[in-house]
């Protein structure tokens, strides 16, 4: 497998980073970057890590000698020590507070939780936001301990940006992938079907029963979806070969949510290098934050109509002769 | 009349869904099976995932029908955790059958 960290690849401009991954001869990475500045979303951070604890023999990870300016923060985001490659930069660790959550590692759901109470502290975030930023960390995370199979565990980094003031995700894993879990219930010919009905409101591959099942009801991800496009935050998910990213919304008064990811404004392909598992990357801008109790509003009227819908396409029809 | 502190199981962010089968299989069904009505106090808790109440009350309405929500009350609850556990209640009655709001003290 080939990786290479450009100049910039933030969620916006992500795609040429992804099309550029080479999944052949899984048993080898090799990781190069740009040589002037490399500036990555925290998705890049996790992929790479998910990507390198899958090699068994760390002498079979090759990372060429980073020359960019910016390469103490590989550093300090913890990328070099989880794929336990030795660097040779130094650097003066700061206080991560208020500013990152390192690369992270949670393989259960207790270690999800002292991770939530721990980590998400550390950001100091107000309290609404806190509450935002630990809803999608669990709710994604869970999805991975829950559904993914996934030897290594799920990879979860953050990033503050003050200029924008906004918090960047990315959780990473290399388990089944949504095609495999959605198809326990579903018959999803491809990847990014698969992710259009893992991002619908009710539909989880545990069951095809409305309201799921005692455990999971296939809310989890429209939620997320949901908190991203009322804020107007890309919202990026990755499985397989197919692809699908929330793209900005126009500023709107109107609080809308779409059941079906696709009537969203987004961009889809369904050709991308392989990935084994999962990608979902989220920007929060959080003083564009919607007040979460509004958001719910709009979530429990959607999803309601969702589900009555979905019944009512399974209605018998009368037959007139 | 059984009632549950949730603050005391899972703190203020209600969120690890293992915690909430559990209180669900050992405490709640149980209750209901012996005819007891069940308070869920979530007094202190600040948040709450969907999952976490789809994983504390979904197969309850499930197993007993709506007519449950006569039996359980959700007390102390902030405006968004009262929103989750109405989004859950509804989903799981469009799903069952006819509606009906949770009970709130």
């Amino acid at each position: 497998m080939k990786i290479h960290l450009p100049n910039s690849a933030f969620l916006g401009n992500i795609d040429p980073f992804l099309r550029g991954f080479d999944p052949s001869s899984p048993d080898f990475l090799e990781i190069t970057a740009n040589d002037k500045w490399i500036s990555v979303h925290p998705l890049v951070l996790s992929m790479i890590a998910a990507l390198g604890l899958t090699i068994k023999n760390p002498e079979s990870i090759r990372c060429e000698k980073f020359e960019a300016r910016s390469k103490h923060y590989l550093v300090r985001m913890g990328l070099f020590k989880i794929l336990n490659v030795l660097s040779d930069i130094n650097i003066v660790e700061h206080e991560a507070a208020g500013r990152f959550i390192p690369i992270t590692r949670i393989r259960t759901s207790d270690e999800l939780t002292k991770f939530i109470t721990e980590m998400i502290p550390l950001l100091h975030l107000e309290a609404e936001q806190a509450k935002t930023i630990g809803y999608i960390v669990s709710e994604l995370v869970r999805n991975v301990i829950e559904h993914a199979k996934a030897e290594n565990g799920a990879f979860l980094c953050a990033q503050y940006y003050k200029k924008s003031n906004a918090i960047r995700i990315g959780i990473a894993d290399t388990g089944v992938g949504i095609k495999t879990t959605i198809n326990q219930s579903y018959s999803a010919e491809t990847d990014l079907k698969a992710i259009q009905l893992a991002l619908s409101p009710g539909i989880t591959g545990t069951t095809r029963r409305e309201g799921g099942t005692a455990q999971n009801a296939g809310a989890g991800l429209f939620f997320i979806k949901s908190i991203a496009s009322v804020n107007r935050d890309f919202f990026v998910i990755y499985s397989g070969h197919g692809f699908y990213k929330l793209l900005k919304k126009p500023p709107s008064k109107r609080l809308h949510l779409n059941a079906d990811p696709f009537k969203d404004r987004h961009s889809e392909e369904e050709d991308m290098p392989f990935w084994p598992g999962t990608l979902v990357g989220v920007d929060i801008t959080l003083d564009q934050t919607e007040e979460f109790s509004l958001l719910l509003d709009a979530i429990r009227k959607t999803y309601s109509t969702a589900v009555r819908e979905r019944k009512k396409a399974r209605y018998k029809k009368a037959r007139f002769i | 009349m059984k009632q549950i502190i949730l603050f005391d199981k899972v703190g203020a962010f209600a969120e690890n869904k293992d915690i909430a089968r559990d209180i669900r299989l050992q405490e709640i069904m149980p209750a209901l099976t012996q005819g007891e009505e069940v308070i869920l106090d979530f007094e202190k808790v600040g948040a709450a995932t969907q999952s976490f109440i789809h994983a504390l009350i979904s197969d309850v309405l499930r197993n007993y029908g709506n007519d449950v929500l006569e039996r359980i009350s959700f007390k102390g609850c902030n405006e968004t955790i009262r929103k989750i556990i109405n989004i859950v209640v509804d989903y799981m009655q469009d799903g069952i059958g006819s509606e009906n709001d949770a009970d709130f003290d």
